[in-house]
């Protein structure tokens, strides 16, 4: 198996074992974190950009610690100090990061799609970072790689995502991910948060939290993003909270082992209390540090798969 | 693509891992701070044999690792098949320690120069030694090896094939002509 795209746009159009390589992968990539000496000089001269158009914290430093780990030089670009606010299009600016000479753009976008548009209209390589409600890969993988850490295994375990599913890029591609590798997929929120069509991707609705929880081996605790309440629809916090929020009680009558993951950042008291978010099902700070060795993977194989393309033309 | 001839068999091949793991002990005396890392794949299997040996001989383990040169290629840009990561398992500390590295074929000696330049990342041997089972010449770096299994000179056009119990289901050493 050889990874041959230049792009990492989403896990929609990446085969089983596609994902599979960029996870073993990821493996591999783990121990150079727990050294003391913490580089490889895999992509040594190459440059990785970071360019966010949504405010952004942990992905953008988790895909900063991971180039500098494999030697890359890197450059952060954020919309609100750069001459977007000029009005430049995002392909020109694209271009001209191109011009530059840079060899992997990682970019964060509100508009859905926007990767791809990117990717198509340069050589270099593009990583989706995130793009409106449609993927975000690398938190995805992340999330599968830390189930099959705990795990031993993807296939046949039953994994619920609760939370704001409408407008969740995140619940998009760990679905696509998951079904991909042979898990089955539910997906928990209120009816007004759950959208249109989802079960054709092959997820289970449900609307019923101690239901959803009850046979689950993993849980995927969603952010519910108040920042796009979108007036009466939306549910109010405390409501939310009583139906939906992972309290301990709630725990208890769930699988003694049962795996609970948050994307971050969690808001505490509304999507899961502190006692879970702190508990021992909970792995959500190793996400974190899978979430280095995944991005690691994913820059190294877009590096090389973008050399193999640049051969073939 | 053919097999030209067979260099070691399963009992040549034994004898020189057993007289390796001798030279070992005599030119650093003994197991004082001994440790190997094999460079995968068949380095890692070579090594572990060697360190059978010597226990055999002196009573007691020594540690073994395991180098994963690939992020550390010069060619990682260049070459056509894409190489795949493998993990890194050195679970010891490598300061001021006699490090036997162990590799099946030396050639060029470019796995070599990448294996040194990792070993850096994990910190400073005393000490640094090669072990190889085969050296077929052609080198394009000034690297040697301290303990070798057979000499075979080689012209460019053949290869090397060292195959072990462990990988390939038997043990051999063949030449190849392509």
């Amino acid at each position: 198996m050889t990874w041959t795209r230049k792009d990492l746009l989403g896990l929609e159009e990446l085969t089983q074992e596609e994902i599979e390589l960029i996870l073993n992968t990821a493996e591999s990539f783990k121990e150079v974190s727990s050294r003391e000496i913490k580089k490889v000089p895999a992509l040594r001269g190459k440059t990785v950009v970071n360019l966010f158009y949504e405010p952004s914290t942990r992905t953008r430093v988790s895909f900063e610690v991971a180039a500098k780990r494999l030697s890359a030089d890197v450059i952060n670009i954020a919309s609100e100090t750069s001459s977007v606010r000029k009005g430049e299009t995002l392909i020109d600016t694209g271009k001209n990061i191109q011009a530059l000479k840079a060899d992997i753009i990682v970019m964060r976008h509100n508009y859905s799609g926007a990767a791809q548009m990117l990717a198509r209209h340069l050589d270099i390589s593009v990583v989706n970072a995130g793009d409106g409600w449609h993927e975000h890969p690398t938190q995805a993988l992340l999330d599968i790689f830390t189930l099959k850490e705990k795990l031993g295994r993807v296939k046949g375990l039953r994994v619920t995502i609760v939370g704001d599913i409408a407008h969740s890029r995140v619940a998009r591609s760990n679905i696509w991910g998951l079904t991909k590798l042979g898990a089955q997929v539910t997906v928990c929120a209120p009816k007004m948060l759950i959208p249109v069509g989802i079960e054709q991707m092959g997820a289970i609705i449900s609307h019923d939290i101690d239901a959803a929880l009850k046979d689950a081996d993993a849980l995927n605790v969603l952010r519910m993003q108040f920042e796009r309440d979108e007036g009466a629809a939306f549910p109010r916090q405390m409501e939310y909270f009583r139906n939906f929020g992972i309290t301990r009680d709630r725990l208890e009558k769930a699988s003694k082992n049962i795996v609970v993951m948050h994307p971050g950042p969690i808001n505490r008291g509304i999507e899961m209390s502190s006692d879970v978010a702190d508990g021992k099902n909970s792995v959500i700070l190793e996400q974190v540090t899978n979430g280095i060795a995944v991005r690691m993977a994913v820059l190294f194989l877009v590096a090389q798969g973008r050399d193999q393309a640049g051969e073939a033309r | 693509m053919k097999e030209k001839a067979t260099i070691l068999d399963k009992e040549t091949l034994n004898r020189s891992i057993i007289r390796i793991a001798h030279e070992i002990l005599e030119k650093n005396k003994g197991i004082n701070n001994l440790c190997l890392i094999g460079i995968r794949n068949r380095g890692v299997y070579l090594a572990q044999r060697l360190a059978e040996n010597i226990k055999k001989i002196e009573g007691e383990t020594i540690p073994v690792g395991i180098l994963d040169i690939t992020l550390y290629r010069d060619d990682l840009t260049m070459i056509s098949s894409q190489p795949v990561v493998h993990k890194t398992e050195i679970d010891f500390d490598i300061d001021d320690k006699t490090v036997i590295l162990v590799d099946d074929v030396l050639y060029t000696g470019r796995t070599v120069r990448a294996a040194l330049d990792a070993l850096v990342d994990f910190g400073r041997p005393k000490i640094t030694q090669l072990a190889v089972l085969v050296d077929r010449g052609h080198r394009e770096l000034p690297i040697r090896a301290d303990f070798v299994g057979k000499n075979i000179p080689t012209a460019k056009n053949e290869t090397i094939e060292v195959r072990l119990e462990e990988s390939d289901g038997k043990d051999e050493v063949v030449i190849i002509e392509k």
